[in-house]
């Protein structure tokens, strides 16, 4: 099973390339250090979203909250940047974490506390997140020029040479790729997707899962709120409107099953990956910005179909024999 | 206690709470937050209880209200169309553009209605054909059908439709006091309770919602009817575009940009079961009523759309937080 899954990531994975030097083909640029370190550095948030993202997918929830996380989060340090100009930028990091991990939190709470469904509390936090960007800034805009130099440095800062952004990246999808294949955590989280009552009996609880898998996706989400707002200098409601759906996708595209319990670190990487170079390329090869919708859509079906395919199962023929009786029954 | 009544096994193939029993009071708690919105505007704003103004606002959520009634049938059957909004999007391109070649107002309609059925069958296509989960298909669509818009609109937007085109849009049944979209709302709300809490039909979709495996061994057809049930959100979408774009006269690429939300919200707040199996259409009209009317009364004083939207939001999560918080207090003091 595990071969199968390693298959589909290293398919993807020669999709990809495949992808990369197609487009390197037509224009050569594409394909320089700085164009690579820029696709990389562009992606950066979507790799720890995503990854975010597919830990709640794991566990059968989905995060439709993460990108006004992002937003409330980005304003907030904003603010606190405008408020306190002498304060140490580690703390505003810190601060926008703890924030970040308070709004998952928020969500995973209500979720395991109520056993309400995912998808309503993160569909309501999500209204409420983005009201609150709003009301805390009074509806301003706050741009550069609010922010202090130290806080619009730190994405631009470097490490040996590597934008920090994707050495951030990197640590955080070690931290996953650790978390998800390594910990008794991870194995709990594959273990409540694959088969919920069957985890209860081993003594995992869903519930505990959840409100875990929702935090963490909150502090990624409050790092990845200042991360953003830092590097493109400007704060206001809408920062990272609908992105939600884009992580969503990435995830997908990365064959993480969103019935939960499927899904590999490397594999969600690669989806981000996939639409990071697929939003980078349309300018490089001069397609016009306004294709990348269309062409996501059209990956993400793709992706899910090859997927179903993928994973059909051996079985089931008493029920397929049902459906088709009931099938010729209504026609008849 | 009157165990001996009791059938002596239960059959747990769903929640232990009696359904009949919550929904009855879903619905009563749903009808006393109407009254209390309306007592709230009318003390807040003097233009509120006004009937050309009560009238007016329903504009403002019918077409979201039409699409929740779809939203709800697909709820109840476990499914979920998130690519609504996106269809109204390419039908209205299909609208302006049609109308732009000089297309008169019944075929306009025709082309609105028949873009929404093909996009409805395409979503159910996939999900019924491929058994693939709904949310992720219509996620995908929803990209493709927006992405389908804006390659062909890019900054542009269409807004030459003929005139009597933007009156079904903007037009009154009654002395300008009752506009033909809330007219249409209504009249399809009562069709759809009709079929959905009298017929066979009806049964069956809450068969498929609260059991497809022991629906489709009883003789239903699971994959037919969920295929239909996309088909009619198509439709209802397409009807959606037809209003919208006569009301506000244009096409651009972002037109009802987060439409599916809002429906889902209505569905949800109107008590339907988002695990499926349970809902009424009563109680997704009267959910339509208190947030339109709540949004209305708002903004009447001035409150800015976004500060509503967390009104909204959290109405969402207290209205199904709350009956299980109640209920755990009266455990605890039992």
């Amino acid at each position: 099973m595990s071969r199968l899954f390693a298959n589909r990531d290293f398919a993807l994975a020669a999709i990809v390339l495949a992808l990369v030097l197609l487009i390197g083909a037509r224009s050569p640029v594409f394909l320089s250090a700085g164009s690579v370190v820029g696709v990389l550095t562009d992606t950066s948030f979507l790799f720890m979203l995503t990854l975010a993202q597919m830990g709640i997918i794991l566990t059968r929830g989905i995060d439709l909250s993460v990108a006004a996380n992002v937003g409330l989060v980005g304003m907030v340090s904003a603010l606190a940047s405008r408020a306190h100009p002498d304060a140490p930028i580690i703390l505003i990091v810190v601060m926008a974490i703890g924030l970040g991990a308070l709004l998952g939190a928020v969500n995973g709470a209500l979720i395991s506390g109520f056993s309400i469904p995912p998808i309503v509390v993160t569909l309501g936090t999500l209204s409420i997140y983005r009201g609150a960007i709003f009301l805390i800034a009074g509806g301003e805009w706050l741009t550069s020029k609010d922010m202090t130099p130290a806080f619009l440095a730190f994405p631009a800062l470097n490490i040996l040479g590597v934008p920090i952004l994707i050495v951030i990246a990197a640590l955080v999808s070690v931290g996953f790729w650790v978390l998800f294949g390594h910990t008794r955590i991870g194995r709990a989280l594959y273990a409540v997707g694959g088969n919920p009552v069957a985890a209860r009996y081993c003594g995992v609880d869903l519930g505990r899962q959840q409100f875990f898998v929702h935090t963490l996706a909150g502090a990624v989400s409050g790092l990845c709120g200042f991360l953003w707002v830092s590097r493109y200098g400007i704060a206001y409601s809408d920062i990272a409107q609908g992105y939600e759906l884009t992580i969503i996708a990435a995830c997908v595209i990365g064959g993480v099953s969103i019935a939960g319990g499927i899904g590999s670190v490397a594999g969600a990487l690669l989806g981000a990956l996939f639409l990071g170079v697929v939003v980078n390329a349309l300018p490089v090869i001069n397609v016009s910005p306004f294709w990348q919708m269309l062409i996501s859509g059209a990956v993400i079906l793709a992706a899910v179909v090859v997927n179903a395919r993928g994973s059909r199962r051996e079985g089931k023929i008493i029920l397929r024999e049902a459906r088709q009786k009931a099938a010729q029954g209504s026609a008849a | 206690m009157s165990a001996a009544s009791e059938p002596r096994y239960a059959v747990a193939d769903r929640a232990p709470w009696r359904l009949s029993e919550l929904l009855l009071r879903w619905e009563t708690i749903l009808v006393g937050l109407l009254i209390v919105v309306f007592a709230v505007n009318i003390r807040l704003s003097p233009y509120f209880l006004d009937a050309y103004n009560l009238s007016d606002a329903t504009f403002n959520f019918s077409e979201t209200a039409i699409l929740a009634l779809g939203m709800a049938l697909l709820i109840i059957v476990r499914d979920i169309d998130l690519s609504i909004a996106a269809t109204i999007a390419v039908a209205s391109l299909a609208m302006g553009e049609a109308a732009q070649a000089g297309a008169p107002t019944p075929l306009l309609i025709v082309i609105g209605l028949g873009v929404g059925i093909v996009c409805g069958a395409f979503n159910g296509l996939l999900v019924t054909r491929f058994a693939l989960p709904s949310i992720v298909v219509t996620i995908g669509t929803m990209s493709l059908y927006r992405g389908i818009a804006q390659v062909v609109l890019g900054d542009q937007a269409l807004t030459t439709y003929p005139a009597s085109f933007q009156a079904i849009g903007q037009g009154y049944l009654w002395h300008g006091l009752f506009p033909i979209s809330f007219g249409v709302f209504l009249a399809l709300a009562l069709g759809f309770a009709i079929v959905l809490h009298r017929t066979t039909i009806g049964r069956r979709i809450f068969a498929i919602g609260a059991n497809p495996t022991a629906a489709l061994f009883s003789g239903v057809n699971v994959d037919g009817i969920r295929f239909w049930l996309f088909v009619l959100s198509g439709l209802l979408a397409g009807l959606a575009a037809v209003l919208l774009t006569g009301r506000i006269g244009s096409t651009r690429p972002n037109i009802a940009l987060g439409f599916e939300l809002q429906a889902v919200t209505m569905v949800v707040f109107g008590g339907v079961a988002i695990s499926g199996g349970a809902g009424t259409i009563l109680g997704v009209v009267l959910a339509v009523f208190t947030l339109g009317y709540t949004t209305f009364g708002l903004s009447l004083i001035n409150v800015p759309g976004i500060v509503i939207s967390i009104l909204n939001g959290a109405l969402l999560i207290v209205s199904i937080a709350g009956p299980t918080l109640v209920k755990r207090l009266m455990g605890r003091k039992a």
